[in-house]
């Protein structure tokens, strides 16, 4: 029987985003499923009740029904306590949890009975996972917003630029932390024009970094902070110091600072210091992504942009709700996406499969029993840290270009046999053979260095050209057609018939190629064109 | 009768000057602008040599007619066939015109053979080197016949492109060499004409066998290695034919040819990471390399994204840099011409468009070069795979028609991958990568590829010339 799945309206105060679109519906519809919004659920994000019921969805009035008569219910916030008793026994939830946090609220769907996905709780080292990564397409929407509230806060243009009336210098960003967010972030910024510089504890990053536009900045320190799946780690006191030396030279020096460092489970660790803010030029701001985990700046307010010594500081904490139709689409496909895992049949049900990994760590709670945490996913049989780049061969020469030196034993043994090939035929050869071998050697040497500077478009007509050339050979065939007889002997029985067919026949097989290969090859070469 | 035009040395000096005209004809090829002007040194220099020896003291005037009639049924015949030849099938017509070389050195090697005029003056020791000359020279002419014949025939499809390989194929090879080598040395050492005609003869049948059998157990995508190295077999025996007939020319263009066929197999070898050896031995991906496919290679995480025609054309239009890699698979479906027009309606609307060209993509070297300018593509915008790797990360569009192995990441990234460290046409680093393909079948290596697996990458499936058909009237639609 095809389930009912259900969108409540977030309630939740100032959140905007919705955790269906009216995409998703038809495509829910299309899975088999029932789909029940609750009126008014898209109105902040931008998407009428109109637009849901043509996608095919039934607008219910009120939360309470909703939430009575949903198998399944999709949500973006938590759900209150109201919520959860508002929920029928055995009922599904998917939604951010964020179980470490909340412990009391994983009693209580428990006690439901209820079986619950939190989608924060997917392990995201999974490559299959990505698709369905709510949290990744959170931070993404978070950086770019970060970066449109600091344009928006900062009193100045973000790129340079040369007007009549003088120079205008591009603003200087400072990101700290180069995660989803961060990269974000950086590549918003680096679009709007300014200078960006960013860091992060992990070194892997800097290539991402300067991918996006921005320039990494390293900590003078040695030491390695990824601390598995994909988060950074605490890192040692020694390089606290040089970070936090970093920072206060960064914070000198630039307009803007984003700041996205999270550690997972602990507090956000505090890397701008109030001395910092102060040594900041006026008119400055610093966007704190962390606010919510306690924030990276000792200044930040949780949720308010505040000023303090001239910099502003905003600490919003909603920054994906301030971009509620793009949140809310990109959230509603990452659902999607986990639906058509759950519903492989496409026939409206589910199937919580606890053998696949990517399930497994999603499911919080089945049945009623919490199932947090989950063992570590399988990985892949885990490749020792990159091997293929290891095990390569190094880089194939372009064409033409002078390869390294030989090993000297190589060398030697090259030469050795040459030479040792030269004086057998030296000793053993006749002189009419030495000349042509001269000729031969000196002939295949030529050959080697103008065809390596032939291009590799011009491959084929090179093919074709040596082919018309080596047709040279009907000379052979030529000079066998009717030599001067008169010099030689005549007591030798010479066939003169069969020889003068067979060179008959293959001066004809060398003229098609004469004529056929270098035709061929000037109407290959007009075609190149410019 | 000394009735010649042209004296001994003169006939020399024009060898020379054809010599050195046959030079800049390779060197010619450098690049597009001098390509021409390189056509047409080769065709000046083929021509001085000809008339050289046609009027040259070596060539008496009873021949003129023969020789008349033999070159105007040839030329008849090449021009023909040169203007007819279709661009995708010009790896048959090179393979069939190498065909055609050996059988020209076979010819002229018996023919030298059977004419006792040309050892009467010789002495024992140089006697003997030009027995072997004559023998290697039948040698390499017959088994480039045959294996020519062999490719021009997979590569035209006559014959099953799969490898055929038959038990202990190493073992008879080895055999025949032998035989070879013994009737070689009998074929030296003896003097009366009977048992030196049956050598050769037996000789001349293991040859073609051993062509036949070489070129029969190498498949479809390693043809480029063995159109190249029989183009460098063909050189060969016009040296050998050179030596045997004491004819500089044909020694240095016999050399030259040579050489070049061979630097560009090597080439075509580098390019797929294979030993030339393995190559010719023929099999690739079913001894070894078939169990290292099914047992060693990780299996793909993540799962194929399929797109379609209208999907493709939308993303190409917010796309502004966008580089197309083009296979064997665009030259089969012909669809050339409508890849123009879509980098035609692209470029157009600001879009930059590039080629990346893999050196063995297609069957023959520079294949798909070709290919692109018979559709009019600018050569300027056609690049090497070593010139335009390193942008990848920044296009934003890689499209992908009818390849397979070339764009497989598993060459970098798993080492027990049969292809690993191949080197390859970086796609998947591009923002997105579209393959058209036509179904999930793995490639020629029988080596899935993960790059279709990967979360930037969609699957355009359907037959190439329709799929670009659709996506070019999209294109045009808006």
């Amino acid at each position: 029987m095809p389930l009912r799945i259900g969108v409540p309206r977030e309630i939740f105060p100032d959140e905007k985003r919705v955790a269906t679109v009216p995409e998703v519906v038809e495509k829910l519809v299309k899975l088999g499923f029932h789909v029940a919004v609750e009126t008014g659920a898209g109105d902040t994000a931008n998407f009428a009740d109109e637009s849901y019921r043509a996608a095919g969805a039934e607008i219910v009035p009120t939360a309470g029904e909703l939430w009575a008569e949903s198998d399944i219910v999709f949500k973006v916030r938590p759900p209150t306590s109201e919520e959860v008793a508002l929920m029928h026994e055995g009922g599904m939830l998917v939604d951010f949890i964020w179980p470490a946090q909340n412990p009391d609220l994983m009693q209580q769907l428990s006690a439901k009975k209820a079986t619950v996905l939190a989608i924060d709780a997917l392990p995201r080292q999974l490559s299959r996972a990505q698709k369905m990564d709510a949290l990744t397409s959170m931070a993404g929407i978070s950086g770019y917003r970060a970066v449109i509230e600091a344009a928006n806060a900062f009193g100045r243009f973000f790129n340079g630029q040369v007007t009549a009336a003088g120079k205008i210098s591009p603003a200087k960003v400072f990101i700290a932390g180069a995660g989803v967010a961060g990269l974000a972030a950086i590549g918003t910024a680096a679009n709007l024009g300014a200078i960006v510089r960013a860091n992060d504890t992990r070194a892997e990053v800097a290539d991402q970094v300067v991918s996006l536009g921005g320039e990494f900045v390293k900590v003078d320190y040695e030491e390695e902070g990824s601390g598995g799946g994909g988060y950074a780690k605490v890192m040692s006191e020694g390089f606290q110091k040089a970070q936090r030396e970093m920072y206060a030279k960064q914070a000198r020096e630039v307009d803007i600072i984003i700041t996205t460092a999270l550690i997972p489970g602990k507090p956000a660790p505090k890397l701008i210091t109030a001395e910092m803010v102060q040594s900041m030029k006026p008119g400055s701001v610093i966007v704190d992504m962390a606010a919510e985990q306690g924030g990276n700046c000792e200044l930040t307010e949780p949720g308010k942009a505040v000023v303090k010594h001239g910099v502003t500081i905003i600490g919003y904490t909603d920054l994906a709700s301030r971009l509620a139709t793009q949140a809310s689409t990109l959230y509603s496909n990452n659902l999607l996406r986990l639906t058509e895992e759950l519903c492989k049949a496409k026939d409206g049900t589910v199937d919580v499969n606890m053998e696949d990994d990517a399930i497994r760590g999603l499911t919080v709670i089945k049945d009623g029993v919490i199932t947090w945490p989950a063992p570590p996913p399988k990985l892949p049989p885990a490749a020792p840290p990159k091997p293929a780049a290891a095990a390569m061969p190094p880089k194939p020469k372009a064409h033409g270009e002078a390869s390294g030196p030989m090993s000297l034993t190589k060398t030697f043994m090259l030469f050795g046999g040459g030479a040792l090939i030269f004086l057998l035929i030296g000793f053993f050869a006749p002189t009419s053979f030495l000349g042509h071998f001269t000729v031969f050697v000196l002939g295949c040497f030529v050959g080697y260095m103008v065809v390596w500077n032939v291009k590799p478009a011009l491959h084929t007509p090179l093919m074709s050209v040596t082919n018309a050339v080596s047709s040279i050979i009907a000379i052979g065939a030529l000079v066998q057609l009717a030599p001067d007889l008169t010099q030689i002997s005549t007591d030798l029985s010479r066939p003169n018939q069969w020889i003068r067919w067979l060179a008959v026949f293959a001066i004809g097989l060398a003229t098609i190629n004469m004529f056929g290969g270098f035709a061929v090859t000037q109407r290959m070469l007009q075609m190149f064109r410019k | 009768m000394t009735s010649t035009v042209i004296s001994p040395s003169l006939a020399t000096v024009a060898y020379l000057a054809a010599t050195i005209l046959f030079i800049l004809c390779l060197g010619g090829l450098s690049n597009q602008e001098t390509s021409r002007r390189g056509n047409l040194y080769g065709m000046v220099g083929m021509a001085i040599a000809v008339l050289a020896t046609i009027f040259g003291p070596r060539v008496t005037p009873a021949g003129y007619a023969y020789i008349l009639a033999a070159m105007v049924v040839g030329a008849a015949i090449g021009l023909y066939a040169a203007r007819i030849v279709q661009m995708t099938q010009m790896p048959e017509l090179v393979a069939l015109m190498h065909s055609l070389v050996g059988l020209a050195a076979c010819l002229v090697g018996y023919a030298n053979f059977i004419d006792p005029a040309v050892s009467s003056q010789l002495t024992p020791a140089e006697n003997a080197i030009h027995e072997i000359e004559m023998y290697l020279g039948v040698l390499i002419g017959a088994v480039t016949f045959s294996g020519s014949l062999i490719a021009f025939g997979k590569l035209s499809a006559k014959i099953s492109g799969k490898p055929v390989l038959i038990p202990a194929r190493h073992l008879i090879n080895l055999i025949g060499l032998l035989v070879v080598i013994y009737f070689g040395w009998r074929f030296v050492a003896v003097h009366d004409f009977a048992s030196q005609m049956t050598a050769m003869v037996v000789m001349t049948v293991i040859a073609l066998l051993f062509g036949v059998h070489m070129v029969m157990a190498i498949g479809g995508a390693d043809m480029p290695v063995v159109v190249s190295m029989l183009n460098s077999y063909s050189g060969w025996a016009a040296a050998a034919t050179g030596f045997m007939l004491n004819n500089d020319l044909l020694i240095v263009v016999g050399a030259l040819v040579g050489s070049s066929g061979a630097i560009l197999s090597y080439i075509m070898c580098t390019a797929m990471n294979r030993n030339f050896l393995s190559v010719i031995a023929g099999g690739f991906g079913t001894d070894s390399g078939a169990s290292a496919a099914k047992g060693g290679g990780v299996q793909p995480a993540g799962e194929v994204i399929p797109i379609s025609a209208p999907e493709t054309a939308e993303m190409l239009k917010v796309a502004k840099d966008v580089i197309i890699v083009p296979g064997y698979g665009m030259a089969v479906a012909q669809a050339q011409h409508t890849v123009f027009e879509i980098t035609k309606a692209l470029r157009e609307r600001g879009v930059t468009v590039r080629f990346g060209i893999h050196p063995v993509a297609g069957r023959m070297p520079g294949h798909m070069n070709v290919l692109l300018a018979e559709a009019k593509v600018p050569y300027d915008i056609v690049y090497e795979m070593d010139e335009l790797n390193d942008d990848f990360p920044k296009v934003d569009v890689a499209m992908v028609i009818g390849a397979n192995d070339i764009v497989n990441p598993a060459a970098q990234e798993d080492p027990t991958s049969p292809i690993a460290g191949m080197p390859v046409l970086e796609v998947w680093k591009a923002k997105h990568s579209v393959v058209m393909k036509r179904s999930m079948a793995s490639g020629y290596a029988g080596v899935d590829n993960p790059l279709f697996y990967k979360d930037n990458n969609r699957m355009l499936f359907g037959d190439a010339k329709k799929m670009l058909d659709e996506l070019l009237v999209r294109l045009k639609a808006a």
